[in-house]
C-alpha cells in the first residue's frame, strides 16, 4: 500500500523542475539524511555555470553491474569553475557487500585487507550525504555512481537518491559525435576519438594522473569539466543545458 | 592530507623547493592547494592586481612579463611564479599569463607565510634571483629528462628581429646592438610578401666584415649567410642542437611554415642545458689551442655517459658523439689556419666511416681527407696542406681520436687529392671492383664534408649516389664484403654449454654487430641512389623503394638500434667504472632481457644478411651470363 503510494508521487516529482522537485523529495523521504540532502536544495536551472558550486564524485567499484557488484570506495572533491579545493577532498574505504573479484582488485588496487578494516556503506553516508548538499555532483559516465548508490540505498535504507549530474563523458560525446569511423577511415587505419577520462584529458593539456583512484579519479572529472568549459561552452551558460 | 592525493605530493616532491622540504610541510601545502586551470593566452597574473597564491605549474607553459612588458621568463611544469607579489604587499609585480593550457595549483598565502618564516631552503628559494634559479631548474631538467622532449619554443625570448636584406652593414651592426641580439635576419622585400633571404651573425660581423676592413657601408647581403639552415617550430630543442653541431652554425631561425617564430642561438640552449654536449661545443670553439682542446676532450666520456643515463637514442648520441668529433676538427683547422696563414687555394677537410654516418662513440679513431680545388698544384700548394693535416691530425690524436691504422687521413697524400682525383678514385673502385680493394675503400662511402668547401664533398656524394646504383658488379663485390663478418649466432649456443666454469668467450659488438648491419645497409643506399649517410637514414631511403619487404627494413631498424644501444651501454658502463671503454662483450656483463633480444638482433641481421646475397647476386648472374 505504501509502496503504491510512493510510486504514484514519484511519478508527479519526475515532471517537476529540479529545484521544487528537491522540495518534493524533501517531504516525502522517510529517511533524516536524505531528507538533510533535499532540504539543502538545488540551484536553478538558469544559474549560470559560474556560480554553480559543483562536487566530482567517483566510486570504485568490483564490477559494473550495479546489481551482482558493490561499491569499494568513494571520492569526492568540491570546486567551482574557478577553483578545486583539495583541503575539501575526501575519500572512503567501505566494505562491499559483494565479494572482491581478482580482477577488479588488480585495478583499483584495494585488497581483502584492506576492506576488511572499512566501515560499511551506512556509516559513511551521513558525511557523504553532506558533501554532496547543495551541490551539482560531477560524474565521468553517469551509468556508474547513480545507480550504484541507488542499489545501495535501496538494500540499506528501502528508497531511491534522485539528483541531477553532469557527466564529462557525456560532453565529450556530445563534442565529438561522429567518433565511429567508417570503414573507410578503419581501412586507413585512423584511431577514434576516444571519450575515455584520460584520454579526453590529454586534449585539454590536463597532465596524466594514475587512474582508478577513486579521489584522484574525481579530481580529474573536476578538472576536465573545467577545461570543457573553457573551450567549448561559457561560465555564463546555464547549468540547465548541461545537467542530466 | 588525504593519502590519495599522493600523486599530487611527489608532483611537488620532484621540484624545488618542494623536494627539499619536511614532510609535514608538504602535507601541509598539499591539503592547501587549490587547481585553477587556463586555456592557452588566457591571463593569470594581470599587474597591480591582488594576488593571494604562489603559482605552481603542474602542466602546460606559462610567459612571465616585466612591467614594461617584455618577456621576463617562461616557466614549464614544476616553476612557481606569483612569490614577489606575495613578498610585497600582495599585488602582482609580474603579469603572467598561459601560452599553453596550463594547470596550475595555487598554494594559499598563508601557507607561503608560513613556509617562508620557518623553512630556510624555501625562503632562499624563493628569494634568489635569476641567476642561481636557472642553475638549479638546470639540474632539475637533467634530472627529469627536459632535453629530449622540450620543443624550441621554449627558447624563443622575443619576436624575430629583421631588416631588409638591402641594408649596409653599419645599419645591421646599430639594428642589432639596439635591440641586444646576436643575429640578424635580412628579408628579401621585393616580393609581394617579405620572405626570409638570408642572417647575419656577431661572428660574421667580425670575421667577415671587420677582419677583413669592408668599408661600413658594404651591403650586408655581401657577407650575410644566404644558403639558410632552419629549424621547424615544433622541432626538439635536441633537433636543433643536432642540426646547430651537423652544421656548425650557432643560431638557428625557427619557423612555422612561411612564418619566422624566432631565432634561437647556440647560447639558449647552452643555458637551457648547460650539461650536455652543445655546452662541451661551445667550449670547444672558445678554445685557444690544442692544449685547450685537450682538456677539454677529457669531458667527452661524461658527456657520452650523461647522454646514456638521460636514456636518448643511439640516434641521438652517435650525432652528438660526431658532431662534438666534428667540432674538434673544425677548431683544430681553424686554429691550424690560424698558425699556418689562410689556404693557397681552397679545400674541404672531409670526416669519413662513422664520423660522418653520425654514429660515433667514445672509442674512435681519426678518419679523413682532403679535397683540394681542381687549381691545386703538388709542388707550389702541398706542402701547406700537408702541415694543416698534420697539425689536425695531432691535435685529434692528442684529444683522444688516436690515428688511423690504416692510414686513411689527410696526412697520406693519397687522401689529400684535388676533387677531379677523387672523382677518378670513385669512377675507378665503382667500374672496376676488386673485392680486396674495395674492402679497404669501403670507409670512403661514408663522407661528409666538415670544413670549407662542403660542396666538394657534395659533388662527390651525388657523383658516387649516380655511379654505384648503375654498376651491378660494383654493388655485388660491396655485397660479398659485407658478408664477411657474420653476426655471431652461435655465440649463444656455446654460451649455455660453457656456463660449467670454462673462460667465456667475448665477442666484439663493433665487429660482429653493428658494422655488419651498416655494411649491407651502405649496399641498399648505394643500389637506390640515395646521398644519405647515416645508417637510420639509409633505411629511410631505401623503405621509400620496393627493393626491401616493408617489415625487413622496420625489423632492421630495430635490430640496429638494439645492437648499437646495448654497445653504448656497455662503453657507458666501462666508464662509469672506471675502465677503458671497448667493444669486447663477456656474457656474463649482458642481463637476461640483453641477451634474449640481443639474439633476436642477430636473427634479423643474419636474415638480412641472406636477402643480400641473393638480390645482388642473383643478379650479377645474369649479367656476367
Amino acid at each position: 500500500m505504501s509502496g503504491d503510494q510512493e510510486t504514484v508521487t514519484n511519478v508527479q516529482s519526475e515532471t517537476l523542475p529540479w529545484p521544487e522537485r528537491f522540495r518534493e523529495l524533501a517531504r516525502q523521504t522517510g529517511d533524516d539524511r536524505l531528507k538533510a540532502f533535499y532540504e539543502a536544495g538545488c540551484v536553478a536551472p538558469d544559474t549560470p555555470m559560474k556560480d554553480v558550486p559543483f562536487v566530482a564524485v567517483d566510486f570504485e567499484t568490483t564490477g559494473l553491474d550495479p546489481d551482482k557488484h558493490s561499491i569499494v570506495s568513494i571520492g569526492l572533491v568540491p570546486f567551482t569553475l574557478d577553483r578545486i579545493k583539495l583541503g575539501g577532498s575526501r575519500h572512503w574505504l567501505v566494505k562491499p557487500q559483494l565479494p572482491l573479484h581478482q580482477t577488479s582488485i588488480t585495478i583499483h588496487g584495494i585488497t581483502h585487507t584492506d576492506i576488511d578494516k572499512a566501515p560499511d556503506l551506512d556509516e559513511v553516508l551521513d558525511e557523504f550525504l553532506t558533501s554532496l548538499a547543495g551541490r551539482i555532483p560531477v560524474v565521468h559516465y553517469r551509468n556508474i555512481e547513480r545507480p550504484f548508490l541507488n542499489v545501495a540505498l535501496r538494500w540499506r535504507i528501502g528508497e531511491e537518491i534522485r539528483f541531477p549530474v553532469i557527466d564529462t563523458m557525456a560532453i565529450e560525446a556530445h563534442l565529438h559525435p561522429n567518433r565511429r569511423l567508417n570503414w573507410w577511415q578503419k581501412l586507413r587505419g585512423k584511431q577514434p576519438v576516444s571519450i575515455r577520462l584520460a584520454d579526453s584529458r590529454l586534449r585539454y593539456g590536463l597532465p596524466h594522473y594514475p587512474p582508478h583512484n577513486a579521489l584522484v579519479d574525481a579530481l580529474a572529472s573536476a578538472e576536465l569539466l573545467i577545461a570543457q568549459v573553457q573551450h567549448h561552452f561559457s561560465p555564463e551558460t546555464p547549468i540547465g543545458d548541461l545537467w542530466l | 592530507m588525504q593519502a590519495e592525493l599522493i600523486e599530487i605530493r611527489n608532483h611537488l616532491a620532484q621540484h624545488s623547493p618542494f623536494a627539499e622540504m619536511p614532510e609535514e610541510n608538504l602535507d601541509r601545502v598539499v591539503s592547501g592547494i587549490e587547481v585553477a586551470y587556463f586555456r592557452a593566452g588566457t591571463e593569470i597574473l594581470r599587474l597591480g592586481e591582488r594576488n593571494n597564491y604562489l603559482h605552481y605549474v603542474r602542466s602546460g607553459a606559462v610567459e612571465i612579463y616585466r612591467r614594461s612588458g617584455e618577456l621576463y621568463n617562461r616557466l614549464g611544469e614544476g616553476e612557481i611564479f606569483g612569490h614577489f607579489g606575495l613578498l610585497m604587499n600582495r599585488t602582482v609585480r609580474f603579469p603572467a599569463k598561459a601560452i599553453e593550457d596550463s594547470l596550475i595549483y595555487l598554494i594559499p598565502n598563508e601557507i607561503f607565510q608560513f613556509l617562508w618564516e620557518n623553512d630556510d631552503n624555501f625562503t632562499d628559494f624563493v628569494e634568489t634571483e635569476d641567476h642561481s634559479r636557472l642553475r638549479s631548474a638546470l639540474s632539475r631538467r637533467e634530472k627529469s629528462n627536459q632535453p629530449m622532449t622540450a620543443r624550441v619554443t621554449r627558447l624563443i625570448s622575443r619576436a624575430p628581429v629583421t631588416a631588409p636584406n638591402t641594408v649596409r652593414l653599419q645599419e645591421a651592426a646599430r639594428i642589432m646592438t639596439e635591440h641586444g641580439v646576436s643575429a640578424l635576419l635580412l628579408m628579401d622585400e621585393s616580393g609581394d610578401q617579405p620572405s626570409l633571404s638570408g642572417i647575419i651573425t656577431d661572428r660574421d660581423l667580425r670575421t667577415r666584415a671587420l677582419s677583413e676592413a669592408l668599408p661600413s657601408e658594404t651591403p650586408v647581403s655581401d657577407i650575410m649567410t644566404d644558403e639558410l639552415i632552419t629549424t621547424r617550430s615544433d622541432a626538439f630543442i635536441f633537433e636543433a642542437m643536432l642540426a646547430m653541431l651537423h652544421n656548425n652554425v650557432h643560431h638557428l631561425p625557427v619557423m612555422e611554415g612561411n612564418r619566422i617564430r624566432g631565432v634561437i642561438a647556440l647560447s639558449d640552449i647552452v643555458k637551457h642545458e648547460s650539461q650536455s654536449s652543445l655546452y662541451l661545443v661551445s667550449n670547444i670553439y672558445h678554445q685557444k689551442d690544442v692544449k685547450g682542446l685537450k682538456r677539454l676532450s677529457q669531458e667527452v666520456p661524461n658527456t657520452f655517459v650523461r647522454m646514456v643515463r638521460e636514456d636518448a637514442n643511439s640516434h641521438m648520441i652517435g650525432s652528438a658523439m660526431a658532431g662534438i668529433g666534428r667540432s674538434f676538427s673544425q677548431r683544430l683547422l681553424e686554429l691550424g689556419e690560424e698558425k699556418l696563414g689562410p689556404p693557397p687555394v681552397p679545400y674541404c677537410f672531409m670526416a669519413l666511416g662513422s664520423m660522418a654516418r653520425d654514429e660515433q662513440l667514445v672509442v674512435t679513431d681519426q678518419d679523413n681527407a682532403m679535397v683540394l680545388d681542381d687549381s691545386f698544384d703538388p709542388a707550389e700548394h702541398d706542402e701547406y696542406f700537408l702541415a694543416l693535416a698534420k697539425f689536425v691530425s695531432d691535435g685529434l690524436a692528442e684529444c683522444g681520436y688516436t690515428y688511423c691504422t690504416g692510414d686513411i687521413m689527410a696526412t697520406n697524400q693519397k687522401w689529400r687529392q684535388p676533387l677531379k682525383v677523387w672523382k677518378e678514385y670513385f669512377a675507378d673502385w665503382i667500374d672496376n671492383p676488386k673485392a680486396e680493394a674495395l674492402l679497404n675503400s669501403n670507409i670512403f662511402f661514408d663522407l661528409d664534408g666538415i670544413f670549407g668547401q662542403t660542396e666538394y664533398t657534395e659533388e662527390l656524394k651525388t657523383f658516387i649516389a649516380e655511379r654505384a646504383s648503375n654498376s651491378q658488379r660494383f654493388l655485388a663485390m660491396l655485397a660479398r664484403n659485407a658478408l664477411n663478418r657474420t653476426p655471431p649466432l652461435g655465440f649463444f649456443r656455446t654460451f649455455v654449454m660453457e656456463e660449467s666454469g670454462k673462460q667465456a668467450k667475448t665477442f666484439n659488438l663493433k665487429r660482429r654487430g653493428t658494422a655488419p648491419v651498416s655494411d649491407l645497409i651502405r649496399v641498399h643506399a648505394l643500389a637506390c641512389g640515395s646521398r644519405a649517410q647515416n645508417t637510420f637514414n639509409r633505411l629511410k631511403a631505401i623503405g621509400q623503394t620496393k627493393l626491401m619487404p616493408e617489415d625487413g627494413v622496420d625489423n632492421l631498424r630495430d635490430a640496429f638500434e638494439f645492437i648499437a644501444i646495448v654497445r653504448i651501454r656497455h662503453q657507458a658502463l666501462a666508464i662509469e667504472a672506471g675502465r677503458e671503454p671497448d667493444n669486447n662483450v663477456r656474457p656474463e656483463d649482458l642481463s637476461p632481457f640483453e641477451r634474449s633480444h640481443l639474439k633476436d638482433a642477430f636473427q634479423v641481421v643474419s636474415q638480412a644478411q641472406k636477402f643480400l646475397k641473393f638480390r645482388y647476386h642473383a643478379q650479377v648472374g645474369r649479367n656476367v651470363g
